[in-house]
């Protein structure tokens, strides 16, 4: 399975996101990365991969191969989906030290839209951010 | 008939007039919260400015003045809701604070194992934890009181619920998640009959109607002053004399006792005996200054004003399609609860968040209807009486627009 933001890095998000100067135009690409994700498993939606603190249902699985971290994620609301496919895309394919040390927080700052959807609760991007973190120092 | 003059009401609330994300607020939350008008932040501000001291305590001349606005509030309050005595108007953080007393303290001594306590179905956490959390220690049990698929309480159901094993039936005025106008008058008549005492959750409801404890008869009344123009951390919980002097305290402290020493202590009477520690003075002065607001307001005509929002809103919601309507209750107030065919509700909380358009999505705290409806939670537009028919049409376009985005 390809996983997203194997093709598409932080990088092309946030030189994608910089071009946009109004806010339709950025959420409807946020809702179309959202749709880019590969769909998880109805069998992958256990409790155990729900992640709290959402307002909308998230789930996330992983995958450690060859030394490197893969995630997959899904949400039930659109845009949130399309968050969790910026996060995606700056975690995956990763190493464990690379997630456990990756600086999420200067990559929010740059897309500069997320600042108060990151800040927010009930999107569930903090609690998402938190698992893949401590995935990552788990698999050190 | 008079004519409601809202863009003058409108006026008078400071953080109405501003944009966000580059458009004119429009602020349809209120049933969170509502905002403030400049005379209550004035209150509040001058109290600190002139009055602050400690009450009840300094043998100085600002502690007599704190102590005067203090009192003055909790005077005006009671005569606000029809109460007997002003000894009756227990302050509090909020109604979840007040529905916790009762719990607690009126629980404590009136719960035995088998009792039960009825709550309807659409209840507030507020008005359904506490009750668990003592059923739990007493050995009752905490029903819930079947809601139709209107999100009406089905009264023949109520009926047939109680017996004499019912000790207290608590029930909101109106719901925060639907709306719904609950027949409280014909609840309290018929608790009453069966024996069961009486709560009524008035944090909703507090801001549109008028209200009498005497005409009402409900044993207790709880209410946030932040939803009816007022501070937030301030709220009353009201009780009949006798249930109230018959309660143990429910904190410890100072301002609560009556003498302290190890060998026992003695209590303060009512409502001293219920409000230890230092209390929120500033909000009470805020609270007094939100009674003169909306006493000052023609409230009928305001509250049609509400209802016109409201039926408007209702009828182009349904004709813009793909967000029916959740509780379609006949009697209901300010609250526009709905989902959407095509998106999540979260997705089109945050469009119109874009648009400047302040809504507030979720369950509301009220999990169990959204789980007896199967769904995860709803939009809920709520207006109050400064809300405008342009607010109106700019949700309309905003879910027009998100429409468009989402389906
Ligand atoms: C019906 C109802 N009950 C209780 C509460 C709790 O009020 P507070 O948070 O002010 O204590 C609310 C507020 O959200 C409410 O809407």
């Amino acid at each position: 399975m390809t996983e997203f933001g194997v093709d598409v890095s932080a990088e092309d998000i946030v030189d994608t996101l910089s071009f946009f100067d109004d806010w339709e135009e950025r959420y409807k690409y946020i809702i179309d990365l959202g749709k880019e994700l590969p769909p998880l498993a109805e069998s992958a939606k256990t409790e155990q991969n729900l992640v709290r603190g959402c307002q909308s249902q998230v789930w996330l699985d992983s995958q450690l191969r060859e030394g490197k971290l893969y995630f997959v994620a899904d949400s039930d609301a659109f845009i949130v989906k399309g968050l969790l496919a910026i996060v995606l895309a700056a975690y995956n394919g990763k190493s464990a030290a690379q997630v456990a040390d990756y600086d999420i927080d200067a990559y929010f700052d740059e897309l500069n839209l997320l600042s108060h959807l990151s800040s927010t609760r009930g999107n569930g991007l903090k609690a998402m951010v938190q698992r893949i973190q401590n995935e990552g120092r788990a698999a050190l | 008939m008079s004519h409601f003059d809202v863009a003058e009401v409108r006026s008078r609330f400071p953080i109405l007039q501003q944009e966000v994300n580059g458009q004119p607020l429009v602020y349809l939350d209120n049933a969170a919260t509502t905002q403030k008008p400049e005379s209550v932040i004035e209150a509040i501000a001058n109290y600190y400015r002139h009055d602050n001291a400690n009450v009840h305590r300094g043998a100085h001349a600002l502690s007599d003045r704190a102590t005067e606005v203090f009192e003055g509030a909790r005077e005006k309050v009671a005569q606000f809701i029809g109460a007997p005595s002003k000894d009756q108007i227990l302050w509090t953080r909020g109604t979840t604070e007040s529905i916790n007393v009762v719990a607690a303290s009126w629980g404590e001594q009136n719960l035995t194992a088998g009792d039960r306590v009825l709550v309807s179905a659409m209840e507030h956490h507020a008005n359904i934890v506490p009750w668990q959390m003592i059923a739990q220690k007493r050995g009752a049990n905490v029903e819930p009181i079947p809601v139709d698929a209107d999100g009406a309480i089905d009264m023949a159901a109520f009926e047939s619920l109680l017996d004499e094993r019912v000790k207290m039936v608590a029930v909101g005025h109106v719901s925060n998640a639907l709306g719904s106008v609950n027949p409280v008058a014909h609840i309290i008549e018929l608790a009453h009959k069966a024996g069961a005492k009486v709560l009524i959750d008035a944090a909703q409801s507090i801001a549109h109607w008028p209200v009498n404890m005497v005409e009402l008869g409900c044993d207790f009344y709880a209410f946030s002053a932040h939803k009816m123009f007022g501070p937030t951390g301030m709220g009353v919980l009201y009780g009949k004399r006798e249930l109230l002097e018959a309660m143990q305290p429910y904190q410890g402290g100072g301002e609560m006792i009556e003498s302290v020493s190890f060998a026992g202590t003695t209590y303060n009477q009512l409502p001293y005996k219920f409000e230890a520690g230092t209390p929120n003075i500033a909000g009470a002065v805020g609270l007094a200054a939100a009674v003169d607001f909306v006493q000052g307001l023609d409230r009928s005509a305001a509250d049609r004003h509400e209802a016109e929002l409201l039926h408007r809103a209702r009828a182009e919601l349904a004709a813009i399609g793909g967000y029916p309507l959740v509780g379609k209750a006949e009697s209901a107030v300010a609250v526009l609860s709905f989902v959407s065919d095509f998106a999540h509700p979260q997705d089109i909380g945050m469009i119109l968040d874009q648009q400047g358009i302040a809504v507030r999505t979720g369950n509301h705290c009220a999990q169990p209807i959204m789980d007896q409806f199967g769904i995860p939670g709803t939009v809920r537009a709520s207006f109050s009486l400064y809300n405008t028919h342009d607010d109106v049409d700019r949700l309309i376009a905003g879910l027009k627009k998100a429409k468009m985005f989402l389906a």
